[in-house]
């Protein structure tokens, strides 16, 4: 399948929907009015410099953290008005691929993947197994099942973690940094599977990642992060095209000199900033 | 998901309409294996399933390897596109036999 061009793509229901979302850890303030939004069957990139605030936005979107204020809808409900009812079926059809991969030692491949089924749902046992090593195959980890995750290498234990998270077919799919700490080709592999997943089921992902190669391969759409602010949401090629010199540091990899302006480096100094945040 | 369920020539003919998720399946997996227990061979006709998620793929696959084990026959006809990509991505296409129409199906089965 072919990546959608801007036109079509946001003709498209929205599945997430963020408008001015602020956040603070503390009395720092983290996410400075964030509005994004992410369009069905759509792979949106989250990329940004270390402490731009692409975690904290993951795991708002993912609803595991509350806003300080702003608005937010993941598959056309707002996440603020749900009942805890609502939200547990809610995150029925959300999976999300963790960057540990996030698998109970304990467990065996196999019982890590039916995790989730077990769960949210009443299906036979023999449905489950099958349903396990189906995503095991789409992965390519088929008969790694009684292994236990201890026994797999770093690549194996995205792909498993991936295959838990899409073990119940989600709607929408988060990935936190799935490419770090692999080999290029392995990353390149872990692409490819993302694009498959969103063609053959047609979800929406969201992927945060640094690795520009991989954000470029596989972003139908990029919104770049900086310090809390979105610099630009946009298509890799836009991204590319663009004259913003932050955004082109980012990609970059320049170390950005920041201009010093001696009132605001004492303000932050002494705390000043963080007062006139909160204010 | 509706299931409407009629005989031709002996063969157990399913039609599927509608989504077939974790909460349908089970249904689909009960009726499925009522027949192929029974011996029956069985065509399930897809051409109207607008969703199949794992669960409703793995019904197929348990009910197509008991069928398989009472010798009996198992086919799967008009797969609809979204079915097909579903069954491509677990590489389930090259497993089942697909047929284009349910008469090639019938045809096929009965003999």
């Amino acid at each position: 399948m072919t990546k959608p061009s801007p036109q079509e793509l946001l003709s498209r229901k929205k599945v997430i929907d963020v408008e001015d979302l602020v956040t603070h850890y503390g009395e720092r303030m983290i996410l400075k009015g964030i509005s994004m939004d992410v369009r069905e069957g759509e792979i949106m990139v989250i990329m940004g410099g270390s402490g731009s605030g692409k975690s904290t936005l993951l795991r708002h979107l993912m609803s595991l953290e509350t806003a300080t204020s702003g608005k937010m809808s993941l598959l056309g409900r707002d996440i603020t008005e749900l009942t805890l009812k609502e939200t547990y079926s809610l995150r029925k059809k959300i999976g999300v691929a963790f960057q540990g991969g996030a698998l109970f030692s304990s467990m065996t491949v196999g019982e890590n993947i039916k995790l989730p089924l077990r769960e949210h749902t009443d299906l036979d046992e023999f449905t489950m197994d099958i349903m396990a090593r189906m995503k095991l195959e789409v992965v390519d980890l088929a008969g790694f099942e009684d292994l236990t995750p201890s026994e797999l290498s770093g690549g194996m234990l995205k792909r498993a973690a991936v295959a838990r998270a899409i073990v119940m077919d989600p709607k929408l799919l988060f990935f936190d940094e799935p490419s770090a700490g692999l080999d290029p080709v392995v990353a390149a592999q872990l692409d490819e599977l993302i694009l498959r997943l969103r063609d053959a089921m047609g979800m929406s992902i969201v992927v945060v990642t640094h690795e520009l190669d991989s954000a470029f391969r596989i972003a139908d759409r990029i919104t770049m992060l900086d310090r809390g602010k979105i610099l630009m949401v946009g298509t890799p090629e836009e991204m590319k095209a663009s004259d913003n010199s932050r955004i082109q540091n980012l990609l970059n990899r320049r170390i950005e000199e920041e201009d010093l302006d001696p009132d605001a480096y004492l303000r932050r100094l002494t705390g000043e900033d963080q007062s006139n945040e909160r204010a | 998901m509706n299931l409407s369920t009629r005989e031709e020539n002996g063969i157990v003919i399913f039609e599927l309409d509608g989504e077939v998720d974790l909460e349908t399946s089970p249904k689909l997996r009960q009726a499925l294996l009522q027949q192929v227990n029974a011996g029956k061979s069985v065509c399930v006709g897809m051409q109207d399933v607008a969703y199949i998620d794992s669960s409703g793929i793995a019904s197929l696959v348990e009910a197509y390897q008991t069928a398989r084990r009472n010798s009996s026959g198992f086919g799967l006809a008009c797969i609809s596109d979204s079915a097909i990509r579903v069954l491509q991505l677990a590489r389930l296409d090259k497993v089942f036999t697909i047929y284009d129409t349910i008469e090639t199906a019938v045809s096929d089965l009965s003999t």
